[in-house]
């Protein structure tokens, strides 16, 4: 199998109030598939983030080594990253931000628009192609921040908790809409979640991260046929694995909360 | 309009009356006003919550011009009553006789004019052509102070928006500059108008006044882009950077419109400062300008005229944080 993403013992130490230091990533390697989604699950504050900014060479590891594989197109960008925090800018319309990427690597006006569209559509924004962030949900702007990210066609994309500050509706629904964009295009996704039922729900393979240092606790693999919808929660193998997973990450959480002063809480 | 509305309205009604009739205005007008002021803030009060939805607006707009109006009013009735000494508060009316005569006196000794007499601009430039069409705008009061004004704010906000950004963006010459600037920003700017005279060739021509409020235009601007560019959540910058926004890039799509709402802040704050400077300078060094006008009447005791260059200044004063008001919608249109 062709490896997409290669991180190698990556180490991430980050200097403590006190002089000292705090390790957020411990010996953590991955190996991601051309086409593979991995979900990634692991106590608040266990250094999901802190990995997923290494990996978008938004932030340095201390040691280690990732690499991403270029594709057969040398112009397209490696990756892109759908933020926790949204982070489309308040400044721009929804096209604006969905052309954003393209427009940063000179694509012409016309081309890019007519690309933005097309996004802008498929995530169903159609209507509000011309509005700014503040004039619409919080939903609709994890859209445009998804669609900003797919209208680039990164070689891998990688998302922070994007659905986590969503209301428990607005995220059954965008899971159902990222499933369907993902079976048509087939990226490669990284894709970080606090939900278990979301992790299995999407990813052809969850990685359990422990807490303090982050390493990797455990490796499942989902083998719930594809393509998958809701209904997918109903079967028993998607109820034994969500379980399995929990009886893991419990021990985790519970050892991650004892340790006083070290967590911040998250939001 | 529900019973309690109109109970109110004919108490207030019958208390001006009572204070009319049985002359008590003179004495006890002090307790005249407060009660009809209160009154009137309780109807008022009473009107707003009983009147329909779709009159809300109507009903809005029609008190914060009915209050003023009311205040005028008062003061007209105080003066007129020679409650106060009409002539340190001269009536309201009077003032705007004296704006009037402003307005169309033409000062044949010292050539200026109020307004610069704008109607009769076109027959000047048909007959005496652009020289003399021109000496119609040099003459204005309000002309010379709003230039004075504007060339300083320009002349220090652009480098002041410079100076800004980079000390947000760099943090060497932020920790070098940042004590300057806040010891220099809390220095009254009047205070070096001296200073400025000395180092101008014409310490009684334009320049020295003009950077004056450049100066002062300029610190405010420049802390507060500075502050503006250290605000912007960093998230965004990641965001441009994983987009492959090179720096120039980043600065023109994510730095400068994330630090604009922060800017503007900075631009009205310096446009307000502009305008006290200008007109403080004014009042002691200069020949023309409004705050000359205002200062030369107070100091002859025409005092409705003093009143009424005061009301120019205000009027300079909204006519400026407007236009600036304008200009940041225009700016920022997804504020
Ligand atoms: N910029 C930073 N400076 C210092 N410590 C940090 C920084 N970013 C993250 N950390 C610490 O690293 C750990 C992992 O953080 P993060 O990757 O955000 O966790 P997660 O995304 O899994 O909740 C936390 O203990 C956090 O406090
Ligand atoms: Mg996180």
């Amino acid at each position: 199998m062709d490896a997409k993403i290669t991180a190698r013992q990556v180490y991430k130490r980050y200097p403590s109030v006190d002089g000292g230091e705090i390790t957020a990533l411990e010996d953590f390697s991955l190996d991601v598939a051309d086409g593979e989604f991995v979900c990634i699950v692991g106590p608040s504050g266990c250094g999901k983030s802190t990995f997923l900014r290494i990996l978008a060479g938004l932030d340095t590891a201390s040691a280690g080594s990732v690499t991403i594989t270029p594709g057969a197109d040398p112009r397209k960008p490696l990756n892109n990253v759908v933020f926790q925090e949204y982070a489309i800018f308040p400044w721009k319309t929804v096209l604006d931000n969905v052309a954003f990427g393209l427009e940063m690597r000179g694509v012409g006006k016309a081309e890019r628009e007519a690309t933005a569209r097309e996004w802008i559509e498929r995530v169903g924004l159609t209507k509000f192609a011309g509005y700014y962030p503040h004039q619409i949900s919080g939903g609709m702007k994890q859209r445009v921040s998804i669609a900003r990210a797919l209208a680039n066609d990164p070689e891998v994309l990688l998302m922070d908790e994007p659905l986590g500050a969503l209301d428990a509706q607005t995220r059954k629904v965008l899971q159902q809409e990222f499933m369907r964009i993902w079976e048509e295009t087939r990226k490669t996704v990284v894709y970080i979640t606090h939900s278990i039922d979301e992790a299995v729900l999407l990813g052809d393979r969850v990685i359990l991260m422990t807490a303090h240092p982050g390493r990797t606790k455990a490796v499942f693999a989902v083998d719930i046929p594809r393509p998958r919808s809701v209904e997918s929660t109903a079967l028993p193998a998607f109820s034994d694995l969500t379980y399995r997973i929990w009886q893991e990450l419990e021990g985790e959480v519970v050892r991650a909360m004892g340790e006083e002063g070290q967590i911040k809480i998250e939001e | 309009m529900t019973r309690n509305t109109l109970l109110i309205a004919l108490t207030l009604i019958a208390w001006n009356l009572l204070f009319f009739i049985a002359g008590w205005w003179q004495p006890l007008w002090w307790l005249g006003l407060g009660v009809g002021f209160a009154l009137f803030i309780w109807l008022a009060d009473e009107a707003g919550k009983t009147a329909p939805l779709r009159y809300q607006r109507t009903y809005e707009v029609g008190l914060a011009v009915a209050f003023p109006v009311l205040l005028l009013l008062a003061w007209e009735l105080i003066a007129r009553n020679e409650i106060l000494n009409p002539r340190w508060f001269p009536p309201p009316t009077r003032i705007a006789a004296a704006l009037w005569d402003l307005t169309i006196h033409y000062d044949t000794f010292n050539k200026t004019s109020m307004f610069g007499r704008p109607w009769l601009f076109p027959q000047t430039l048909a007959a005496e052509g652009w020289p003399a069409a021109w000496s119609l705008f040099t003459e204005s009061h309000v002309l010379t102070t709003l230039w004075r004004v504007f060339a300083g704010f320009i002349i220090g906000v652009i480098p002041g928006i410079f100076v800004g950004m980079i000390m947000g963006m760099n943090r060497t010459v932020r920790t070098m500059l940042d004590g300057v600037m806040s010891a220099i920003y809390v220095l009254p700017k009047i205070a070096i108008f001296p200073i400025m005279m000395l180092v101008f060739a014409n310490p009684f021509g334009e320049g020295p006044k003009i950077a004056v409020v450049a100066i002062s235009a300029f610190f405010l601007v420049a802390i507060n882009t500075m502050a503006g560019v250290r605000d912007i959540d960093p998230v965004y910058i990641q965001a441009g950077r994983n987009y492959g926004a090179n720096r120039l890039q980043l600065f023109r799509h994510v730095i400068l419109p994330g630090a604009l709402p922060v800017i503007f802040a900075g631009l009205r704050l310096a446009l307000g400062t502009a305008l006290i400077v200008i007109v403080a300078i004014e009042f002691v060094r200069a020949r023309k300008g409004v705050g000359f006008v205002t200062f030369y009447y107070w100091e002859v005791l025409v005092t409705e005229k003093m009143y009424a260059g005061l009301f120019v200044v205000m009027a300079l004063g909204v006519l400026l944080t407007f236009s600036l008001q304008w200009l940041e919608r225009r700016i920022m249109p997804w504020r």
